[in-house]
């Protein structure tokens, strides 16, 4: 029996959740093998070949793969998958999409979003928007877990070398197809990467408004990110929004401004190591979670921080 | 077409979840109940697509206990045309419920399954995957935009980084993100027509599935406070500090 991480990469580079969610692995304990699946991604095989702790990567390479498709991923990773305790994938939207397939045709339940492992078939994970986290035992043959990577510490990338093998596609049904990619294009780093984050909540009043925060980003080589009140307003794109049903970060620096910090939203970020609101309203809760509070209006305050750094 | 939509009772999303105080699970005694918002989304989209002529009927279900005839009400009275509860009192985990739909889906044989992706009180972001693993139907998962197109419907999703296009071959799966559409409030008429509308109960007995538990919930916790930290008085006081103390800077 051993451990079966699916990595998440683009067929050239391994995204950082993978490296995440093999530290997950680690603490439960046990041999390691790491599927990449795609199409020409013998370059993320070998990088995940690389990472401290792998005993084996696993590499489908084949057209079916190209865009991981849940249909075709969830079928491949079961019929790998048989023959492990622990099936793990990034709780990425990539992840999220084909691992629950894997499950239901394993016929055993899944662990959404761990933040901890608690012993080999016990662990806890956020419920209610990150109001309460609940500690789950499994009694599945196969324990099928997505991790969010901002519990786990990543695994170093370098310093292993596990050996590459070649397994066999398992096919494509024929029922789906990718059809077109609309990608944010930024030179900015990926919000769950990023050391540094400053969000804008509703208080930025329009999208234009976010041309303030992009140049604070850019001074301190940080991702630009957004509560779901500004998106709900239309201000920015759904791919910004940090929050329980947009993306999780763990920072070193997050900067919230003019966010009121909705429960919703802290559940997104509440895990940075340093957080700094900026609000007009001094009675706004997110300033009961922030290390550094500034009272004071967001368009005053926010270009003459950008002038001081 | 004929399409489904799945609707879950959850609590409302306004109401602030408190944890009980033996850590045995959440406090929800007396509080208030509703549909769950992403199955709002998937029942105004059915409903749309029936305004579009493209959907011929909408059937709303849902899996619960009996008063989750009131979310079924709710969809009747957005425009759903007929409802089936599944009625139990268990609180099913996501396999079972999605053989349950299984089941529903083998007799109702629709075009379309739209779901919420996922619900707001477990959080788990799996039923619509698992139904379509279960069924061999195709998935266009957390959608922002769904177009039918002859035997096809293509999906674009909402991923990390932008957006993706999928196209899927009928019948198949749509389960619901936030920006797909906003819902509408039911009119009071609406409300009215809503209780004659046809309501059938069933069990997961009936339907042949069975009903098995494999996760324990060891406890419920609340989340780790974080305590607030210090107001600065200006912004030369705020990059000071981030520079001197928190040494992010």
């Amino acid at each position: 029996m051993g451990i079966l991480v699916v990595a998440e990469h683009d067929n050239a580079t391994l995204k950082g959740a993978t490296l995440n969610t093999i530290a997950a692995a680690q603490a439960i304990g046990g041999d390691i093998d790491v599927l990449v699946a795609g199409q020409g991604c013998g370059a993320a095989a070998e990088a995940a070949a690389k990472v401290a702790g792998v005993a084996k990567v696993l590499v489908a390479d084949d057209a079916a793969y190209q865009y991981q498709l849940g249909e075709t991923m969830g079928d491949l990773v079961a019929e790998l998958g048989k023959g492990y305790s622990h099936i793990l994938a990034p709780a990425t939207t990539t992840g999220k999409d084909f691992l629950p397939r894997t499950a239901a045709l394993l016929d055993v339940n899944m662990i959404s979003e761990i933040i901890k492992v608690e012993s080999a078939d016990t662990f806890a994970r956020p419920i209610y928007a990150g109001n309460a986290i609940a500690t789950v035992q499994s009694s599945d043959a196969i324990k099928v877990i997505t991790v969010r990577a901002t519990g786990f510490d990543a695994a170093a990338a370098e310093g292993g070398s596990a050996a590459i093998e070649n397994v066999a596609a398992a096919g494509d049904k024929g029922v789906s197809e990718f059809v077109g990619e609309e990608l944010a294009k930024s030179d900015r780093p990926d919000l769950t990467a990023a050391d540094i984050v400053i969000s804008g909540g509703r208080g930025m009043q329009n999208g234009d408004n976010f041309e303030m925060l992009y140049k604070v980003a850019d001074k301190l080589g940080a991702a630009v990110g957004a509560s779901r009140a500004a998106v709900d307003a239309g201000f920015v794109p759904n791919d910004m929004q940090v929050g329980q049903t947009g993306k999780i970060v763990a920072p070193n620096l997050y900067v919230a401004v003019g966010i009121s910090g909705a429960i919703q939203h802290l559940a997104g970020m509440k895990d940075s190591k340093v957080i700094v609101a900026i609000n007009k309203d001094e009675e706004a809760p997110i300033f009961q979670v922030a290390d550094y509070g500034l009272v004071a209006d967001l368009f005053e305050a926010v270009p003459e921080l950008e002038g001081k750094l | 077409m004929k399409v489904l939509v799945a609707v879950k009772r959850v609590i409302d999303y306004n109401v602030k979840v408190r944890v009980k105080a033996d850590n045995s699970d959440v406090d929800l005694t007396n509080v208030k109940m509703a549909m769950n918002p992403f199955c709002e989304i998937a029942v105004e989209e059915a409903v749309r697509l029936k305004e579009k002529g493209i959907a011929s009927e909408i059937v709303v279900v849902s899996i619960g206990p009996k008063v989750a005839q009131e979310q079924i009400r709710t969809a009747l009275a957005l425009g759903a045309d007929r409802g089936i509860l599944v009625e139990t009192e268990e609180k099913l985990e996501s396999l079972t419920v999605a053989k349950t739909l299984k089941a529903i889906v083998e007799k109702e044989e629709p075009q379309l399954v739209i779901l919420g992706k996922q619900s707001i009180d477990s959080d788990n972001n799996q039923t619509g995957q698992m139904l379509g693993a279960l069924t061999g139907m195709p998935q266009g998962t957390f959608a922002s935009e769904v177009a039918i197109d002859g035997e096809k419907v293509n999906v674009t999703r909402e991923i990390d980084g932008g957006l993706r296009t999928v196209g899927l071959k009928l019948p198949a799966i749509v389960t619901t993100d936030l920006r797909l559409n906003e819902p509408r409030y039911a009119s009071l008429p609406n409300i009215m027509k809503a209780k004659r509308k046809p309501l059938d109960v069933t069990s997961p007995a009936d339907l042949g599935v069975e009903v098995k538990s494999t996760q324990t919930l060891v406890k419920v916790e609340p989340p780790a406070e974080r305590s607030a930290g210090i107001k600065v008085g200006s912004v030369d006081e705020l990059v000071e500090k981030l520079k001197t103390e928190a040494k992010v800077l």
